[in-house]
């Protein structure tokens, strides 16, 4: 279990500034939730985080070392990350075995097979599914899949990028369901990026709300209900949530 | 109900040329002036009734007893006829603008022209009528708009924009097709307040496609629910909650809900009896 720390981070594409000294702690087996408009840098913030971009500055803490001080197999057996689209994020024309086995392989890891059926079965899947292609594989199948990958180096720490946001509601059900058995039986800390304030009070302790770059606001789980939200962009975001849910109101 | 309903489909069945099965079975209902919700999970056939009430399905085998648009035989009207009637009577909106507004054009410039397209009117009355348009869907600065490339305007807008171009005939019909899926929940409902107030208010027959839940729930008046191309079951929006069909009931509760229990999402478990037809009376 390992706490993140994301301390001043700033980035720029171009001549846009798009994220703005941003800060944020995620406690040890913390579900930490990201939400806010599109285009706000949410995704950017899990991007920089696992040093998928490079050019920004600010530092990342991962049970107290930086990040930047981890070579790229260190970081990898630290954190993970999990994206939206199960579509994209799985090569075609590669099996389920090829995809489990190439972070064993590179990081020399043994007992392979073992490794590789322990994590279908962390995921739900049956193990003969090792010699399943994506295209034999539904949507939520594939999820699972890039969960066992990320599952299979025995990380600390997962970022979420909308995990279930191509999904249908009773797929994400399923994949709701398995990250919060992970984090039981794991321990895991999650940083998880949602547009749908429902799954964020559904999984996160707590949350940030982002607005073009900016952290506007953390907010614990309960503030969407008891109207503690102080930022005016929170404020919105949570009453639209709730109209449009029609949650207690 | 009204007395004669804008749409009456009888036992509407599409199969796709290649596909073993149909992909659209015995599909069934009537629309009047209201809001007709079509719910259910990816591939249950919801964009596959719209798209062949809008005869845009050229390699498909559609059939029905019955596909009746006002005074227009859907099955049987020429295609010279949809011309006319597509996109004037009978219009509709998808889920992602930026797909089909032209990218290289002023998006005022695609308003006015669509209106041209239907309409006798000079450049200079059509220019009149598209920023009347774009006021009516609620965007501020409608002259700077007007002006814009589709890449410049955010998806909210981009969408208004979609809106505004479909309402210029004063169709009928509107088929929307996941129309807010795509936006943030703040500008969804800023998009669906504007899409409802014009339904309304020009008494236009809308047919809501969504795999929403809370979407039907809160914009429509009738709620027809399928599951593998079947209406497994059709109810008053307000009673969504008291759904009797299991899968119905199902996808409710796999829906996480604010303020809720935080326990593990109830899983639907599939019926193969779910795919049987069972003459859903609408
Ligand atoms: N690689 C990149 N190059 C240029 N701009 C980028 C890049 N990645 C993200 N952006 C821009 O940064 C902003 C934030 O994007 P993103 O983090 O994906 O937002 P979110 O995930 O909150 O929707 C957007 O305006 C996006 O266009
Ligand atoms: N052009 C096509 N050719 C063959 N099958 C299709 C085609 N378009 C859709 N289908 C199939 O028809 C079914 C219904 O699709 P669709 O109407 O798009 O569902 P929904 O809108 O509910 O997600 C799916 O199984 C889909 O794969
Ligand atoms: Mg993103
Ligand atoms: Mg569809």
């Amino acid at each position: 279990m390992k706490p993140v720390v994301i301390q001043d981070m700033t980035i720029r594409f171009g001549g846009t500034t798009v994220l703005n000294d941003v800060s944020l702690s995620v406690a040890s087996g913390e579900c930490f939730g990201l939400v806010g408009e599109s285009g706000s840098g949410k995704s950017t913030i899990l991007r920089c985080a696992s040093m998928l971009y490079k050019g920004w500055t600010g530092d990342v803490l991962i049970g107290g070392q930086s990040v930047r001080s981890m070579d790229p197999m260190e970081r990898c057996r630290v954190l993970q990350m999990v994206f939206q689209d199960p579509y994209g994020s799985l090569h075609p024309r590669h099996s389920v075995r090829t995809v489990l086995a190439e972070p064993l392989r590179i990081h020399g890891i043994g007992e392979q097979e073992a490794r590789m059926r322990q994590a279908l079965i962390d995921v739900g899947l049956p193990v003969e599914f090792l010699d399943r292609y994506p295209h034999q594989l539904s949507g939520g199948q594939r999820q699972r899949v890039a969960i066992a990958r990320a599952l299979i180096l025995e990380p600390d720490v997962l970022f979420l990028d909308e995990p279930t946001s191509a999904l249908d509601v009773s797929v994400q059900a399923e994949i709701l369901n398995l990250l919060q058995r992970l984090r039981d039986e794991k321990g895991f800390t999650y940083l998880m990026v949602s547009h749908d304030l429902a799954v964020i009070d559904h999984m996160c302790d707590r949350f940030a709300v982002m607005k073009t770059g900016d952290i506007v606001e953390v907010l614990p789980r309960d503030a969407i209900l008891d109207g503690t939200a102080k930022a005016p962009y929170a404020q919105e975001l949570i009453g639209a949530s709730l109209t449009y849910e029609q949650a207690a109101m | 109900m009204n007395q004669s309903p804008i749409l009456d489909v009888q036992n509407l069945t599409v199969h796709y040329g290649g596909a073993p099965a149909p992909s659209v079975q015995d599909v069934s209902f009537q629309l009047g002036r209201e809001r007709l919700g079509i719910v259910g999970e990816s591939g249950s056939g919801k964009s596959t009734v719209g798209r062949a009430l809008m005869r845009l399905l050229p390699s498909a085998r559609v059939t029905a007893d019955r596909m009746q648009f006002e005074d227009v035989d859907l099955l049987g009207a020429s295609e010279r006829k949809m011309l006319a009637v597509r996109g004037a009577r009978m219009s509709m909106i998808l889920q992602d603008p930026k797909f089909s507004l032209n990218p290289i054009r002023r998006c005022g410039d695609q308003v006015a022209e669509a209106y041209r397209t239907h309409v006798r009117a000079s450049k200079a009355e059509a220019r009149a009528k598209a920023i009347a348009m774009l006021d009516a869907v609620q965007i501020r600065e409608p002259e700077r708009v007007y002006d814009l490339y589709p890449h410049e305007v955010s998806g909210g807008m981009g969408q208004r924009i979609m809106i505004a171009m479909m309402l210029l005939t004063s169709p009928d019909l509107v088929i929307a097709d996941e129309p807010t899926s795509a936006l943030d929940v703040t500008v969804r409902l800023q998009v669906l307040k504007i899409l409802d107030d014009l339904v309304r208010e020009q008494g236009i027959g809308l047919i809501m496609i969504s795999h929403d839940l809370n979407l039907v729930r809160n914009f429509c008046d009738r709620v027809l629910i399928m599951y593998a191309g079947r209406v497994v079951e059709a109810l008053n929006a307000a009673d969504l909650d008291k759904a009797q069909h299991p899968y119905t009931r199902g996808l409710l509760a796999a829906q996480p809900r604010i303020g809720g229990s935080r326990q593990p999402l109830p899983v639907l478990a599939r019926d193969p009896s779910w795919t049987q037809p069972q003459g859903a009376a609408l």
